[in-house]
């Protein structure tokens, strides 16, 4: 698996990310600058990483979005390309206009980080085939604005779709208001466009995959890249 | 001739906070009459913060020597061997008179200078930790003041990409009008890669980067060098702003430069800004500064020499570069969007020279700026000593078991994970241990070796006797790193105390410093870095003596550091050390009983040593499943943590018959551990125990749902969860 690893000024885990991707692939990504026009040739995946790209001064991932690079990354993507965006990569996702909707501050209004539940939609996607549809996996979060909020027909036609892969939930998978940590509609923490190729979510799967940290269930949604990847090749 | 204006009067030199025999002593030094500009540069260098006139003669006698130590205090940050050629930088510092003014920037800038203390070494960044001590719940400030502090060190490092990991949070009615906001940073470097701030040669440009210079913070270091009033809000625009986005790119870009190999010298702008690290690059060089104010980069126009030369702007930097190496350099600062700016040279001179539209500003001895600065043997009492408690004369309020539900939801010793959860403690994907633990545990990346980190201090002991009290913080930072099983360091210290000029508080310093230095030699724990804050007083009334000690610790291979938690039912729980059943200065009497009193529990150093060192031999040896050093709240609040920690609760034996049962429980007895023992172990431990003369005796069995004392009503763990974990959130949610 090629991938690329986008780096934004502010950005702050992509390190994390390309740790994941080498130790899952065995292949250590490209790191593209965001004043790059290009991705680099054969690229199998693109991700945008978490952090705060601009300091976030501004909206969550609004210049990111506008960077040179993201024309590439738009190309691909309209191609069937496999784009991932966590954190702030799902925020600098929405804002290019590649997912519907936008996040807002968390509803508590204070940053968090904590280890949180979800709920793996389905499994038959190239970002959920490492897990079993219904699988309760345990992943960080760290945020402050992962408050997903679309309009009532998007959110409808989000789930009409099947396109919540990722979904807040307890311990044993039920969702409820209790478990919907930032008060996301319909406990949203990753969807994907209408291709299925670009996924946003929340929470960080590239912290939980090495046993240092403690759980390793992030690693199923890298696993699934590659033999997704493999298979179409 | 330097210009001069405004003229300087006897007022506008103490309102520069220096004393009339201060300003006689720049007099003599430079022989005539300074110039504004020079005036503001004087009381940059030689305020307390700044110089440390009232505590230099005491802390040079702290141990600061080790055969790992590479770097001790002196430089941005100590630095210590881990062995495989890296070294671990690192510094705590404090940053408590902006964060009363200003929660939010005060703490968030604390955050970054002391990140870039680090960085500027040539480290990056892996963790910090933070002691931030408020003042009573009840006091109308403290619930804005800790969503102020808490929001800011979590949107600085959160925004910066480092993992917050560890630290401590108090209360207390002393801190009412002077909280203490102390952060600590922790960087991995190649140990033959370190940076430090002494330039060398003449002619070398001297280069500014990073942020530009603006108006804020002027004269921020004075502020922090004197003792508040009702009209301290009054000092707002001497707080700075904070923009974790520019420190994270200048991160970035000065670990690229450094290791392209264009760095001769750098030091960072923090406390007086370009004042201090100019002087401070010339000085420790033996060479003279010209600076050119003209090309320093400003944030807007018509800045005067003073305010540039005062402005304590964030994010900035100053370096001697390699001259054949400056455009490449250069290319790097621009691509990360900085500024860059050669800004001076250095010259064979040894004066400090400042020009600015053509005139010279200032042109000062640059040895004397810093050496010269005025040196304060200060007149010091010492504390009385206090009566040492009897718990025998002591009478329990309430049965043991409504005593230890009630302490476990206490302010003292509730959870603090509203406040850690604010904190992003992950990212790095590092993290073995997270918060809430003796230390915190950070993989050293990629491979088996961990740090153990942590930040300790107790006020009222150092309060009730200042040497005990240095000893203990010092004790029981060595302590939470043993407890993990890590080999305890190096020391980085934080000490905060009020207004020096009060003998009595310059006896609380002196006491315990001696107290800390004591401990750090019989403990093989040396100092490397620290800093001194004091005036931490408001109207008269100073904050309880508070030395932080942050420490290091080694821990070969992170697989094998313990937890506190409860592993498995039916496990030997063994109490190691001495109980005598010490109530004095405790949580319990304080907040059960409603005194505080008494003598503080003593620390036996040598009986430390050796019950520490035994402890990390038993995790190192595989043969206890959960390790937890006993601190505020005594054997049944250690208890309490590692059966809420496991989810199991515990079968406990009565208190012994020699000691009153609420001081056994709740004794605050210094140098002990629990841990548990799985049976086939069970017979060796106590064996090899024994044979190094440790102290030990099995107080029960881990087990059940509940802590159930012989003779006493069983706590559910469950209850007790519920109530450690709701003091807080309910707190800064204003239900209580």
């Amino acid at each position: 698996m090629n991938s690329a690893v986008l780096v934004f000024p502010g950005i702050n885990r992509e390190r994390d990310m390309a740790r994941a991707l080498t130790l899952i692939s065995g292949r250590a990504p490209a790191m593209v600058w965001h004043a790059e026009t290009e991705l680099p040739a054969g690229t199998d995946l693109v991700v945008l990483p978490g952090g705060f790209s601009y300091g976030d001064y501004l909206r969550c991932g609004a210049i990111a979005a506008r960077a040179p690079i993201m024309d590439a990354v738009r190309r691909f993507a309209e191609g069937g390309g496999l784009v991932l965006g966590v954190c702030n990569g799902f925020q600098i996702l929405c804002e290019a206009g590649l997912l519907p909707g936008v996040l807002m501050r968390n509803a508590g209004l204070r940053f968090i980080c904590r280890d949180v539940h979800l709920r793996v939609e389905r499994s038959d996607t190239p970002f959920t085939r490492g897990y079993n549809a219904g699988q309760v996996i345990r992943v960080p979060v760290a945020h402050g604005e992962g408050n997903f909020v679309a309009d009532d027909d998007t959110v409808r036609r989000l789930e009409g779709e099947g396109r919540v892969l990722y979904r807040y939930c307890s311990a044993t998978g039920e969702v409820a208001d209790d478990h919907n940590i930032n008060g996301a509609a319909a406990s949203i923490a990753g969807i994907v466009n209408a291709g299925g190729n670009v996924l946003g979510m929340m929470p960080h799967p590239e912290n939980h995959v090495e046993a240092v940290m403690g759980p390793t269930d992030g690693r199923g949604l890298f696993a699934g890249l590659v033999d997704h990847l493999k298979q179409a090749a | 001739m330097i210009p001069n204006e405004p003229k300087i009067t006897p007022e506008l030199v103490a309102a520069h906070g220096l004393k009339p025999d201060e300003y006689q002593r720049i007099l003599d030094l430079i022989g005539r009459e300074p110039s504004f500009t020079e005036l503001g540069i004087f009381s940059a260098m030689w305020n307390e913060h700044c110089s440390y006139k009232s505590s230099r003669i005491h802390l040079r006698g702290l141990p600061t020597k080790a055969p790992w130590v590479i770097q001790g205090p002196g430089e941005n940050a100590g630095v210590i061997d881990i062995g495989d050629g890296q070294a671990v930088v690192f510094k705590m510092e404090s940053h408590n008179h902006p964060s009363f003014i200003e929660p939010y920037q005060g703490a968030a800038t604390g955050v970054g200078g002391i990140l870039r203390d680090v960085f500027t070494m040539g480290a990056r960044p892996i963790a910090c930790l933070n002691a931030l001590s408020f003042g009573a719940p009840e006091h109308p400030k403290t619930r804005h003041l800790v969503s102020g502090v808490v929001a800011g060190v979590g949107g600085y490092g959160n925004s910066f990409g480092v993992p917050t990991v560890g630290g401590q949070v108090r209360f207390h009615s002393r801190y009412d009008g002077n909280i203490l906001v102390n952060a600590m940073a922790v960087g991995l470097a190649d140990a033959d890669k370190i940076f430090y701030a002494a330039a060398s040669g003449v002619d070398m440009p001297i280069v500014y980067l990073g942020s530009k210079t603006g108006r804020d913070g002027i004269h921020g270091a004075t502020m922090a060098s004197a003792e508040f009033d009702d009209d301290s809000e009054e000092k707002r625009p001497t707080v700075q702003v904070g923009d974790p986005f520019a420190e994270k790119l200048l991160l970035e870009a000065c670990l690229e430069i450094m290791a392209k190999g264009c760095v001769v010298a750098i030091q960072d702008m923090g406390a007086a800004g370009l004042t201090c690290s100019a002087v401070e690059m010339g000085a420790k060089g033996d060479l003279g500064v010209d600076l050119d104010l003209d090309a320093v980069p400003t944030r807007e126009r018509g800045m005067s020499a003073y305010e540039m030369m005062l402005s304590e702007s964030q994010e900035r930097m100053l370096m001697v570069l390699k001259p054949e190496k400056e455009q490449e350099a250069e290319a790097i600062f621009r691509k990360w969007g900085l500024d860059f700016a050669i800004v001076g040279r250095t010259t064979p001179s040894k004066r400090f020279v400042v020009r600015h539209g053509g005139d010279v500003m200032a042109d000062l001895p640059i040895k004397e700026l810093g050496d010269e600065a005025p040196v304060y043997d200060r007149p010091h009492v010492a504390s009385p000593a206090l009566p040492i408690l009897h718990a025998r004369d002591i009478k329990a309020p309430m049965p043991v078991a409504d005593a230890l539900e009630k302490l476990i939801g206490s302010p003292e010793l509730c959870s603090r994970r509203w406040v850690w959860e604010q904190y992003d403690h992950v990212i790095g994907g590092n993290t073995v241990q997270r918060p809430g633990g003796d230390a915190a545990v950070v993989r050293v990346e990629d491979g088996p070796k961990a740090l153990a980190l942590t930040v300790d201090v107790t006020p009222r002991y150092c309060e009730a006797d200042p040497f005990e009290g240095g000893k203990q913080a010092v004790a029981e930072a060595w302590r939470n790193i043993t407890a993990v099983g890590a080999k305890p360091l190096a020391v980085t210290d934080n000490l905060n105390f009020g207004n020096p000029e009060r003998p009595e508080i310059m006896g609380q310093f002196v006491g315990a410093l001696r107290g800390i230095s004591d401990a750090c030699v019989a403990l093989d724990f040396p100092i490397v870095s620290g800093n001194v804050s004091l005036y931490n007083e408001t109207n008269g009334r100073g904050i309880l003596p508070t030395p932080s000690i942050g420490g290091v610790g080694l821990i070969d291979d992170f697989t094998t550091s313990a937890t506190l938690a409860f592993k498995a039912e039916n496990e030997a729980i063994l109490l190691i050390g001495e109980t005598q059943g010490w109530l004095g200065q405790s949580v319990y009497l304080r907040d059960l009983c409603g005194r505080e009193e008494g003598a503080p529990p003593p620390v036996d150093l040598a009986a430390e040593r050796r019950h520490g060192d035994a402890v990390r031999g038993m995790i190192r040896g595989g043969v206890v499943s959960a390790v937890h050093d006993l601190s505020d709240g005594g054997l049944a609040v250690a208890l309490a943590e590692m059966a809420m920690a496991g989810t199991i609760g515990a079968v406990l034996d009565a208190a012994p018959a020699e000691i009153v049962p609420h001081a056994w429980w709740f004794g605050e007895d210094q140098g002990r551990y629990l841990v548990t023992v799985p049976d086939e172990h069970l017979l060796g431990v106590l064996t090899k125990l024994k044979a190094v003369e440790v102290p030990v005796r099995q107080i029960g069995k881990t087990g059940g749902d509940a802590l159930a004392i012989a003779g006493e009503r069983p706590v559910s763990v469950a209850e007790l969860k519920a109530r450690f974990e709701s003091w807080l959130p309910d707190y800064m949610a204003g239900k209580r």
